[in-house]
């Protein structure tokens, strides 16, 4: 039976870009029936436009749902509308959009991090008590972490892509936000599992119940992850949080990510290589506004592209097309990948000895609106988000505490298809500090 | 002395006949349906769909691969090549790069002078089509462009040659015997139209390489590479040199013309598909069956059927026609020889049927006339074109059976008294003929033959009427 869900919370923090005041959704005696969910505007929702923050996507409506959509209607959840993002997912701030910057629910002053901020800040500001994000650097921890909630990137393939609209698909994964370590769990429930049309995605359904028991957990501390740049008073927050949890019974331990050093630039070449070839489609032809089709197709492109992509898109994707160019291609994109392996491999030899790698989620709280202007420090800040990415291992960022009244985000990693591990350590904290 | 030495490689796109496209369930069968109505979110390249691979396409390729003795690396992956056009709705075509499905075989085809020599096959690798643009023109002259995506993600295999063919003939022979190596494997019809796309690079040697894009037809291929050695060879004779360009092929005007525009230089900017993992397919090889080859069944047929090599050749060049032969031969193998492969193609062709349009049936019944002497060879040609005329395709029985029309125009075969005197009235009423005869001209028998051939409407052997004429002029001389 098909009800109303009537979706009439003030939208103070400009989270959603289109909001259903009356949502439906189905009695399916699922786990998330009559559940208010706000998805990121880059995950395709059958019927309802779906923009990821892009003027070039105006008056697309997809005919079809991503699979986690489709899940999410199985399990009885009642899609509330699309949330606010940097535009195709490229930013840390929500302020790329062709919609206006989402602002921080704890402070109108500073950014709800990104680029699920819109996500990030209806669950922060209780719009909802869960949301859907993607994490390709850190899109959806960051949030999590600037606005005082939990958010899951899970392990690559953990999560069909399918219907994500792509920015870097060899780094990207779905993943929930929400309030508390269970609702993330119970999210991740739903969405997670096998997809026939994401032939990268695994036959890893996540059917968990989190446990606080964490006696003997090995818990790793990368020293490179409260080096320079790190707040002194975010890293003293999450050294307080990594306590709590040797309350709890795990031991901890020191390592070192040497292949760190090299993680950003290996992220941000193969971030934008990959988007410069995803947008492409962008053209006018099929969908987004239409064209002038008097004009020879060459020109049209140029400018049509030109005028409805935002500037650090733009700016990626030239980035993307000369790492990708002849000549150029061995020096940026095939020694990014060398990068990348070396940081897969990293983690794999810290995760022969440790459960968990621990450290702060962002090396700052929430930044003020304007701050980052200059695309590289606002690169910088990804800088203990993307190595998860880089190696396609599960984590996840849980409030633990405040600094100048903003929250700190705790970052917990864990091994390849161990997301169940790092949502109980998650829970462990929660539980310690509760 | 400049050495001449033509050099010629090729790249040949050819539609593999899955049911399904590479990446998506779309059907491939949209021949004569409306445009954009075989697609769906993957094919369209809407954002968020990604790519299934096919089964089938890869196990087709396999095969393709095996049966041209290509190596399958242990590890093969698609790459995306990126280049912006209206009819590519992704902005990039999957396809593959560095590692491709299969690497490294031979073809052997003969070489101008008969002789056989093996062409190195580089390489295969397994990619999709492109929608297609259909070009219109309006009204108020501005022309316009609509875009089907019917055949977007259709299966293509790319299949590269070295630089081993050395002239235009030879380049024929070999895209013949490809096509027919790919009809006898079952992945390929050639029949459809664009199943096969050809690009060409040639030089000179010692001088620049030119690719020439665009030829879609056999025939294409050998126009465009003659016109390009003629234009080449008239640079050089200049003493100008040879840009190393692409330059496109008009079909239509059988010559190639420069791209010019530096813009149009595409820089691929490869790299590998993120949505699709690598393949893992080199185990599959051994368990593919081939059929019997080209090679293999013109060897069996000049064996099982003691015909010649060039009836055998031009019998297997063609599965179709091949299956039509084994069908008949059982009659008389070789006078079965004789009619498909030197009469009934010929027939065919100038009619612009094809073999399938043939019921085998019919020309069994034909061969059994023929080897019965019920009918000379001149009538059994008679009763071929009236039956050919009046074939309708599809319907079999539109096709009249020979001995019907044997019957009904009264063709069967004159013997004996039945035109003695047709020759007596002949040589009665060509005095003159019979004089020269006389006078030692023995020309002028043909022509007292031909008139009783004339007469007889072809019902009489050639050979019997010729004895039958010299004894009754003897005897008449007498």
């Amino acid at each position: 039976m098909v009800k109303e869900y009537f979706f009439e919370e003030a939208d103070r923090t400009n989270a959603f870009i289109t909001r259903l005041d009356l949502a439906m959704y189905e009695e399916t005696g699922g786990p998330l029936e009559g559940k208010g969910i706000a998805v990121k505007d880059n995950i395709s929702t059958a019927g309802i436009p779906t923009t990821c923050a892009s003027r070039i996507l105006a008056g697309y409506v997809p005919p079809f749902d991503a699979h986690v959509i489709t899940h999410l209607r199985e399990a009885g959840a009642a899609i509330v509308g699309k949330t606010n993002m940097d535009e195709f997912g490229m930013g840390t701030t929500t302020e790329n959009s062709a919609f206006g910057p989402t602002t921080n629910p704890h402070d109108a002053s500073r950014v709800p991090g990104g680029s699920s901020g819109g996500s990030a800040a209806a669950v922060g500001d209780g719009m909802v008590d869960m949301a859907l994000g993607s994490d390709t650097g850190g899109s959806i921890r960051c949030p999590a972490a600037f606005c005082g909630i939990v958010g899951l990137k899970p392990t690559f393939g953990r999560v069909s892509r399918y219907g994500l609209i792509a920015y870097s698909n060899s780094l990207e994964q779905i993943g929930p936000l929400g309030r508390t370590v269970t609702d993330v769990n119970t999210l991740m429930s739903a969405i997670a599992g096998p997809d026939p049309r994401d032939t990268t995605a695994y036959d890893r359904p996540y059917t968990h119940t989190p446990s606080g028991n964490i006696a003997g957990m090995k818990i790793a501390i990368p020293d490179e992850f409260f080096g320079e740049g790190v707040d002194p008073a975010v890293a003293e927050s999450v050294r307080n949080a990594i306590g709590k949890l040797e309350d709890a019974g795990a031991e901890t331990m020191t390592c070192s990510i040497p292949s760190m050093a090299y993680a950003l630039a290996a992220y941000y070449v193969t971030c934008t290589s990959e988007a410069s070839s995803n947008l492409s489609r962008f053209d006018g032809v099929r969908f987004g506004p239409s064209v002038e089709t008097k004009r020879s197709w060459h020109d049209e492109f140029r400018d049509h592209r030109g005028t409805l992509f935002g500037k650090e898109v733009q700016r990626r994707i030239l980035l993307g097309t000369f790492a990708l160019s002849a000549g150029y291609y061995g020096k940026y994109y095939a020694k990014a990948q060398v990068a990348r392996e070396n940081v897969r491999k990293d983690f794999l030899r810290i995760f022969k000895d440790a459960d968990i790698i621990a450290g702060p989620t962002m090396p700052q709280i929430a930044f003020k609106l304007g701050e980052k202007s200059d695309p590289l420090s606002m690169y910088l800040a990804d800088i203990l988000t993307v190595p998860a990415n880089l190696a396609g291992v599960p984590a996840i960022s849980v409030p633990c505490g405040m600094v100048e009244k903003m929250p700190v985000g705790l970052q917990l990693i864990g091994r390849h298809f161990e997301d169940e591990r790092v949502v109980d350590a998650a829970f462990a904290y929660e539980m310690e500090v509760a | 002395m400049t050495d001449k030495t033509v050099i010629i490689g090729l790249e040949i796109h050819c539609q593999l006949n899955t049911k399904t496209k590479l990446f998506c369930g779309c059907s491939t069968d949209f021949q004569g349906d409306e445009p954009n109505t075989h697609v769906c979110p993957i094919c369209l390249g809407l954002p968020g769909a990604m790519p299934r691979l096919n089964k089938q396409a890869v196990l087709y390729a396999l095969k393709v691969a095996k049966a041209l003795k290509l190596t399958v690396p242990e590890v093969s992956e698609f790459s995306r090549k990126n280049y912006f056009y209206p009819d590519l709705p992704k902005g990039y075509q999957i396809s593959q790069y560095d590692k491709p499905i299969a690497e490294k075989g031979i073809m052997e085809v003969d070489d101008d002078e008969g002789h056989p020599k093996n062409i190195r096959i580089t390489r295969i690798h397994l990619e999709e089509d492109p929608g297609r643009l259909i070009h219109k023109t309006s009204r108020d002259r501005a022309g316009y462009s609509l875009v089907d995506y019917n055949r977007s993600s259709i299966p293509l295999i790319e299949i590269v040659t070295e630089p081993d063919l050395r002239s235009p003939k030879e380049a024929r022979r070999f895209l013949n015997k490809l096509r027919s190596t790919l009809e006898y494997l079952e992945v390929f019809d050639g029949e459809r139209e664009g199943s096969i796309r050809v690009d060409a690079n040639i030089s000179i040697k010692g001088h620049n390489r030119v690719e020439c894009k665009n030829i879609s037809s056999y025939k294409g291929v050998e126009k465009a590479l003659n016109f390009e050695i003629t234009r080449q060879r008239n640079l050089i004779r200049k003493g100008q040199r040879i840009e190393q360009e692409t330059r496109h092929f008009l079909e239509g005007r059988g010559i190639t013309t420069s791209s010019r525009s530096k813009e149009n230089e595409n820089d691929y900017r490869y790299f590998p598909e993120p949505d699709l993992r690598p393949l893992r397919v080199s185990g599959w090889v051994d368990d593919i069956v081939l059929p019997e080859l080209p090679d293999a069944r013109r060897e069996r047929f000049m064996t099982q059927y003691g015909i010649s090599e060039n009836h055998a050749r031009t019998l297997t060049g063609d599965l179709k026609v091949a299956n039509f032969y084994e069908s008949v031969a059982d009659a008389d193998p070789a006078i079965a020889a004789i009619w498909v492969a030197d009469i009934l193609l010929g027939e065919i062709n100038y009619r612009s049927m094809r073999i399938d349009d043939v019921p085998t049936m019919n020309i069994a019944d034909l061969i059994a006339l023929i080897r019965d002497d019920t009918i000379t060879d001149k009538s059994g040609v008679e009763v071929l074109r009236v039956m050919l005329d009046h074939c309708m395709g599809e319907n079999e029985e539109s096709c009249e059976m020979p001995a019907d029309i044997v019957t009904r125009l009264g063709l069967t075969k004159a013997a004996g008294d039945d035109f003695t005197a047709v020759i007596n009235e002949v040589i009665a009423a060509n005095p003159n003929a019979v004089a020269d005869y006389r006078a030692g001209k023995k020309g002028a028998v043909n022509f007292l033959v031909g008139q009783v051939m004339k007469a007889t409407r072809g019902r009489a052997d050639p050979k019997e009427l010729n004895s039958a004429m010299d004894a009754a002029l003897k005897e008449a001389e007498d």
